[in-house]
């Protein structure tokens, strides 16, 4: 018996061919769509591989970019196959190629349903790669004189400046590591050599953070250095003034940045698998009687 | 004197039609590039308003969106005729049409050139209006609870960090204002009460640059305070200390900025001025063949076209005569009782 069998006659096969055949063009235009996001997400990443400690995963973005190639490829091939149906003698010429497109399609929804769950579950992944990379971008700030180190203080400046956050949880990141190098330390100075003895490790540790990390909305100026010591700042309570440094952490800033491209990326392929499905049932309808016979 | 005469054979006339039609959709497009990019011009001034003194460099983005507007009017307008050129019966009907339409086209595409022009001859005035612009709003950066200024310093901070500038001419304009306000000096330090009597105004100078002064490429944590003093800090001196904050000032920044846009957004002006040029006097060909045609049986005889049907001078002067004739008329008046008045006295 037949799946889903329906009656037609001649002028509401010619409708069915004409709107089936824009329908098309319209699937081939977000194939297009697809592939350009696809570029889009992989030019994002490598913007912030640095921050993200250089080893992050590019399978959503070249998958995006195969499967839109693979759109347009199909759905032009759909377009024609719908425009030659009007013509009976080049349908009977078409007609073997029919089934194994229909497979060819039906496997191309399956990887764009695939791609659909790799887009929400790889957000695992970035979030894992975004707090692990974001540390060791904190603990490395102060290495530019490093081969192959020597710009993650300029990338983490413009990141907290872009995101508008300061750390990778909170601002107080910056008090565990030592941000500022030994070449600009006065070893001699008395201060200094106290700060570097008190802690196990030596490092010379403070109570501030770099100045990307200061908001120009506040209506003082910075203040970036003795963040804890009120009596260093005139009129200044550590615990109320809120606005002078950004509050947000840069893993949930960048984080939710990259969240919601791949929660659009979704979204949108989950349009597109309506469509395609709309695409196949109306054509599979279409060679049970061509046109014109 | 007719200016530029040329032949046209029916076949001509036809391709010239053809292509006209072409040309001025072509054209149509191309004004609404212009009121487009007239549009962004003045989007991106308006964004940057609060560091200008005065909007007189709003006049080319102005002249751009009516022109833009106009020749979408004037092509409109051409591709019309020349889809009746070919058919003798209809063409007629365009004939008063046709002298008022090329004064008004003439005028709107020589106004297209003029904004090319005004934006070259704008730099001056707009390199004014930011000079005047940032002066006050250096001065006014400390002042964020003053109603109409509390922004200032955000903008400021903003602009600083996005052209990568620092200051007006360079980072010495911050060391000549108090920027930080009173509200967090304390005045009953000794040294806070030293630098305000130190100089004739009473103000609180320092040598020091807020934080959007500061270099994110440079290899060494921002130096911000006490920028002229080398003991202040280890390993500093001031002479060499080069990249830690941005040296080049924010009216050269934004001059820049906006000098090249108005230089790409000229260039294409000027060609879409060619285009439109292009459109008018094949329009004139056209017009000038086909009126030769009139009252002949027989429609497929050769023509000839031509610009201008006397010289440029007595052309001009043919348009300009309605214009002055209104203005003169109010002296032939004059002389006129003048004379009466004259024979009438002895």
């Amino acid at each position: 018996m037949p799946f889903m069998s329906l009656k037609f006659n001649l002028q509401k096969r010619v409708k069915l061919a004409q709107g089936l055949w824009m329908l098309y063009w319209l699937a081939v235009i977000v194939g297009i769509i697809i592939f350009s996001l696809g570029i889009f997400f992989k030019i994002e990443l490598r913007k912030r591989s640095e921050i993200m400690d250089n080893n992050e995963s590019h399978l959503v973005p070249n998958l995006l970019i195969l499967l839109g190639m693979l759109s347009c490829g199909l759905n032009a091939f759909g377009g024609k196959l719908c425009h030659e149906s009007l013509d009976p003698q080049k349908f009977s010429k078409m007609k073997p190629m029919l089934k194994p497109y229909m497979l060819l399609s039906c496997g191309f929804n399956a990887l764009l349903l695939l791609l659909v769950l790799l887009c929400f579950l790889m957000q695992f992944a970035v979030y894992l790669t975004l707090a692990e990379g974001l540390k060791n971008a904190i603990r490395f700030y102060k290495d530019t004189d490093t081969p192959g180190r020597c710009f993650m203080k300029r990338t983490l400046d413009m990141t907290q400046i872009e995101f508008r956050c300061c750390g990778n949880n909170n601002f107080r990141d910056w008090f565990e590591v030592q941000w500022i190098s030994n070449r600009y330390l006065d070893m001699s100075n008395d201060v200094v050599k106290d700060r570097v003895l008190s802690n196990v490790e030596g490092k010379y540790l403070m109570d501030s953070v770099p100045f990307s990390c200061c908001n120009p909305g506040s209506p003082r100026p910075c203040i970036q250095h003795h963040l804890t010591n009120n009596s260093a700042h005139y009129d200044y309570d550590h615990r109320i003034e809120e606005l002078n440094i950004w509050n947000r952490g840069c893993h949930q800033a960048v984080f939710s940045y990259y969240s919601s491209i791949m929660n659009s990326i979704g979204a949108l392929l989950i349009c597109t698998i309506i469509l395609e499905v709309r695409l196949h049932t109306g054509l599979h309808h279409r060679p049970l009687q061509p046109v014109g016979m | 004197m007719v200016v530029m005469k040329m032949k046209f054979p029916f076949e001509k006339r036809v391709k010239l039609a053809q292509g006209l039609w072409l040309l001025s959709w072509c054209a149509t497009v191309a004004g609404a590039t212009t009121f487009t990019l007239g549009c962004l011009l003045k989007t991106e001034l308006r964004r940057r308003a609060e560091v200008m003194d005065n909007s007189d460099v709003h006049i080319v983005p102005n002249t751009l969106m009516i022109v833009g507007l106009a020749s979408l009017g004037i092509n409109y307008f051409a591709s019309k005729i020349c889809q009746d050129a070919l058919d003798a019966g209809r063409f007629p009907r365009w004939k008063n049409f046709l002298k008022p339409y090329f004064a008004v086209s003439s005028f709107f595409t020589v106004l297209m050139l003029l904004a090319v022009i005004m934006s070259y001859a704008m730099k001056g005035s707009l390199e004014s209006s930011l000079k005047a612009g940032l002066r006050n709003g250096i001065r006014f950066y400390k002042d964020t609870d003053t109603p109409g200024r509390c922004f200032q310093k955000q903008n400021i901070d903003r602009l600083q960090m996005e052209f990568q500038c620092c200051g007006n001419n360079d980072f010495r304009d911050w060391f000549e204002v108090q920027w930080i306000s009173n509200r967090y000096l304390d005045f009953s330090s000794k040294e806070v009460k030293d630098r305000i009597k130190s100089n004739v105004d009473g103000r609180y100078l320092v040598d020091g640059v807020p934080f959007s002064c500061c270099n994110p490429s440079s290899p060494r944590p921002c130096i911000q305070n006490r920028l002229t003093n080398n003991s202040a800090h280890y390993n500093y001196d001031y002479q060499t200390e080069e990249l830690n904050i941005y040296l080049r000032g924010c009216r050269e920044a934004l001059l820049n900025y906006y000098m090249g846009l108005m230089n790409t957004i000229g260039a294409g002006v000027l060609s879409i001025f060619l285009l439109q040029g292009s459109v008018l006097v094949s329009l004139r060909f056209l017009q000038t063949a086909m009126e030769a045609v009139a009252g002949n049986e027989n429609t497929e005889i050769e023509t000839e076209g031509y610009l201008l049907e006397k010289g440029v001078k007595e052309t001009a002067m043919e348009y300009l005569n309605p214009v002055l004739t209104f203005l003169l008329l109010k002296n032939q008046v004059q002389e006129g009782t003048s004379d009466e008045a004259a024979p009438a006295a002895p």
